[in-house]
């Protein structure tokens, strides 16, 4: 008996055989001393972009609402998790059991904020749920550049204004110091755990697709008016996929700030949100695997291309404009698609003719 | 600084972004698309007249008039190529080739002007106005950034309403599909709205790098979100709206500024539009839409 | 008792009064037809019944409940399923995935289950895709399970809508123009699925139809609306051969 396959089930696992053969082929290129350095200090923004895109997809591929706001998730991601490392560092000295916590930590609190967020902006839609996703971003790091906590003997202390406002102790100890962030987080990523994530990430979000709930989110993009009329709860399906979306985005924050020797807000600015979304969209809308490739190429293309620095940030703002373009355009793609067939009935002739002698 | 003096800030900042939002509320009305690069076209505007002044010696309001044709130029041009193949595509194709135009205008002006911001020379040349013997001292560029705007308000309103191209713009905003059966020229219609907006943005350009008197390529980046946001927070569409919305902006962000934070005031301004866009989803004077079943 | 029990329903949109006064009385197990001349409110009335539109007046009951001014979801779960004069699937959804969809409220487990894949996820799947397959041979469409939904024929979209519909076990089901668009034939198929699936599911059918082969060849009863008001109701055949219907039909 032939066993039967759903083509889901094979997707996802084609994606996970892919990522896990692109671990191994870096890791024994690595021992092999057979990698620059360049490419060793992209392999963890690698993991990050690939779960911020995968999971950015999540809203924009299978809910089909425009977010411009992933960076604000993110940097919520990264100040947590980093502040909880900064807290614990000296009493949970095993890294290993540390920097699970500190994922956790990111994501829950970027998925709260999600959620909080959600509550009210989910309503609108289109253009104005980008422009007020992106509005979000932009206040989330506003207030992180602005926000200064300190540590002493007393807890915990907050101020929006100067260092000087926390009022320490002798010996208390900074935690964010505005603009100039945070400093002296332990440097718990590591390439091997971001592969770890990223592979949770694909199966969660594999998972959720093919779930109940998953289906129910997707039936809701396709239709609406015919979701509700089938019974599901719009605002419940919207909340869970947008807190999905920020809980693994806050996960990428956790991750990323992990590598750093300097975390600051200036870096979770809309550009960066932008950028993901362009991962999104030029891997294709919906499509999970695409979006950890094009995170991927698109993340080391602007890096190899430095030799032309001046000139990379143009052409990736050109090949952005012509790619748009080109997969937009019905009368394009019918010309590309109808010369595809013409080519494949040729080739298709050929075969045939073979098979006849 | 007393709250007068930040209040005519306020209204100052406020009078350049209803510019830059009226370009942006006529686009977005008449093309339906968010166009992410309007903010770009300012910087150009900025840096044509800053080398016409400053390496070519020209008169300034000759730079003016000469930034806003080539900005009226860049516009259309931007349209012909960018956007018109993209009319039936979705609204996420149509942002995503936006930002693209954006990054291209920024990395551009990158390639020839350089990384190092330039000193703006102002452009204007108005007496200050002084009142209250010297205790409140309006700028020059203040009073001709405000008289500017609400010459352009006026103008625009007389335009759309009262001429044949600017009805063929009200009938193209509310239905493409009817206006093209009814004979206006759909193309032509949205040619001339982005030969509009961009040349309003150059307009812009020359209050804004007047007033903030350094540019970069960057510089049009945040003006050009704000705006969009006062367009939204005035009801994307209206032109009243747009100025009304601008207006409120600039205010907040200065007063926001000047006693709550300065770090904090680009925070403030995005609250704003958010607590106003959950009171009114379709901004102050926006139009309800609803969807048929 | 009827099970559903529509009185005095009507509607305003600014000044205009798109449905007045308009009560009804369906029985179990009842086809029953809404007909009457374009515009004259019958699409309406099922976006009343559905809760897409709130009434301004009146009162809708199904089975002893009050479904007055519910929201469209609360409706569905009360026991009314629709389909819509211009089809609306999920239409990048498999065929399949089109009815489990419909089923999300009838077999739970929660996302976390879903994303983890604990036991009750398989057990619920399961028994997920067993019931929207028996649906889905009801109206043949077993064979194009894995099929995008857009992908189907004109005629197996309408099928698909109704067999989604069902999915979520209603009480009563509105049928808003099935048989638009189809030949003479695909309409004589569809009049055997709507008996079948009255016959089958025990269902109570209310539908709009413009197709008087099919009004006439499984209603039982009728109610006529024209201008948003009832103009006569009864047994089908009366209804068809009173004068005051054919001329509203006709015109003066």
């Amino acid at each position: 008996m032939k066993l039967k396959i759903k083509p889901a089930t094979r997707r996802s696992f084609v994606t996970y055989a892919i990522v896990t053969a692109a671990f191994i082929a870096v890791e024994v290129a690595a021992s092999l001393g057979r990698t620059s350095n360049m490419f060793i200090g992209l392999l963890i923004p690698f993991c990050v972009y690939s779960i911020a895109a995968v999971s950015l997809n999540l809203t924009v591929g299978i809910l089909g609402e425009l977010s411009l706001g992933q960076a604000g998730f993110m940097c919520i991601g990264a100040y947590s998790s980093a502040i909880f490392s900064c807290m614990t560092k000296d009493t949970i000295t095993n890294a290993l059991v540390r920097f699970p916590m500190a994922l956790l930590v990111g994501g829950a609190f970027a998925a709260i904020f999600g959620v909080l967020i959600g509550i009210p902006v989910l309503r609108l839609r289109g253009d104005y749920l980008a422009i007020v996703t992106l509005a979000f971003g932009e206040i989330i790091k506003n207030v992180f550049a602005a926000l200064y906590v300190g540590k002493d003997s007393r807890g915990l202390h907050f101020s929006l204004t100067s260092s000087g406002d926390l009022g320490l102790e002798p010996g208390g100890k900074m935690i964010i110091n505005g603009a100039l962030g945070i400093s002296g987080i332990p440097k718990d990523s590591t390439f091997e755990i971001g592969f770890v994530v990223l592979m949770l990430t694909l199966v969660i979000i594999y998972n959720f697709i093919n779930s109940r709930t998953g289906r129910a989110v997707m039936s809701i993009r396709d239709n609406r008016i015919a979701a509700e009329s089938i019974g599901l709860n719009i605002t419940k399906y919207k909340l869970i996929t947008f807190g999905l979306t920020a809980f693994l985005a806050g996960i990428a924050g956790a991750l990323f700030s992990h590598n750093l020797a300097i975390l600051q807000a200036s870096k979770f600015d809309y550009n960066l949100s932008i950028l993901i979304l362009v991962f999104v969209v030029l891997g294709g809308i919906g499509s999970v695997r695409g979006s950890v490739i094009a995170a991927v190429v698109l993340t080391y293309l602007p890096e190899v291309l430095r030799s032309i620095n001046s000139y990379r940030m143009l052409i990736y703002s050109i090949v952005l404009i012509v790619m748009m373009i080109f997969t937009s355009n019905a009368k394009i793609r019918g010309f590309f698609a109808g010369n595809l067939m013409k080519l494949k009935a040729m080739f298709g002739k050929q075969t045939a003719a073979k098979e006849g002698e | 600084m007393g709250f007068l003096d930040n209040l005519i800030n306020g209204i100052s900042l406020g009078s350049i972004y209803a510019v830059i939002a009226l370009g942006y509320t006529l686009v977005y009305g008449i093309a339906k698309m968010l166009n992410f690069a309007h903010g770009d076209v300012i910087m150009v505007g900025g840096y044509v007249i800053f080398t016409m002044m400053t390496t070519l010696h020209v008169n300034p309001y000759l730079s003016i008039l000469i930034s806003m044709a080539a900005c009226t130029l860049l516009g259309i041009t931007i349209e012909k190529i960018a956007y018109k193949p993209l009319r039936q595509a979705t609204s996420l194709s149509v942002l995503i080739t936006a930002i693209g135009v954006s990054y291209f205008l920024q990395n551009m002006a990158l390639l020839i002007f350089g990384e190092k911001p330039v000193t703006f020379t102002s452009v204007i040349n108005l007496p200050k106005i002084t009142l209250f013997d010297g205790q409140i001292i309006i700028k020059s560029e203040t009073t001709a950034a405000i008289i500017v705007s609400v010459l352009i308000v006026v103008g625009l309103s007389l335009f759309v309403n009262k001429t044949r191209s600017g009805r063929a713009m009200l009938a193209v905003s509310e239905d493409k599909d009817a206006a093209q059966l009814m004979g206006i020229n759909v193309n032509r219609t949205i040619s001339l709205t982005f030969a509009i907006g961009s040349g309003l943005a150059a307009v812009a350009g020359a209050l804004l790098c007047s007033t903030y008197p350094v540019l970069s390529n960057t510089t049009g980046a945040m003006p050009g979100i704000k705006a969009f946001v006062a367009a939204v927070f005035g009801g994307i569409g209206s032109i009243p709206g747009a100025m009304i919305g601008g207006l409120l902006i600039g205010i907040i962000e200065i007063l926001g500024r000047a006693y709550i934070s300065p770090q904090l005031a680009d925070a403030i301004v995005f609250a704003v539009l958010i607590i106003v866009l959950m009171v009114k989803p379709t901004g102050i004077l926006g139009k309800k839409v609803s969807e048929k079943v | 008792m009827a099970l559903l029990e529509v009185k005095k329903l009507g509607i305003s949109f600014g000044g205009l009064r798109a449905v007045d006064d308009f009560s009804i009385s369906i029985n179990k197990g009842e086809l029953y037809g809404l007909i009457g001349p374009n515009g004259a409110g019958k699409t309406t009335i099922f976006n009343l019944l559905t809760g897409v539109y709130k009434p301004t007046d009146g009162s809708i009951t199904l089975d002893g409940v009050n479904l007055t001014g519910r929201s469209t979801i609360e409706i569905n779960k009360a026991g009314i399923a629709r389909t819509f004069q211009n089809i609306r699937l999920f239409s990048n959804l498999s065929v399949l995935d089109n009815v489990k969809a419909a089923l999300t409220n009838r077999y739970t487990y929660s996302t976390v289950t879903g994303i983890f894949r604990l036991p009750k996820y398989f057990s619920a799947e399961k028994a997920m895709n067993e019931e929207a397959m028996k649906l889905l041979s009801v109206f043949e469409l077993d064979g194009e399970a894995d099929t995008i939904a857009a992908n189907l024929p004109y005629g197996k979209q309408r099928k698909l809508e109704i067999a989604r519909a069902l999915a979520t076990s209603p009480k009563l089901l509105l049928l808003d123009e099935p048989a638009a668009g189809m030949n003479p034939n695909e309409t004589a198929e569809l009049m055997n699925t709507i008996r079948q699936v009255r016959d089958d599911f025990d269902m109570t059918v209310l539908l709009i139809e413009h197709d008087m082969s099919l009004v006439s060849g499984i209603c039982e009863r009728l109610s006529v609306l024209n201008f948003g008001q009832l103009l006569c109701e009864g047994k089908t055949a009366e209804v068809l051969s009173n004068p005051e219907v054919i001329t509203a039909y006709l015109g003066e």
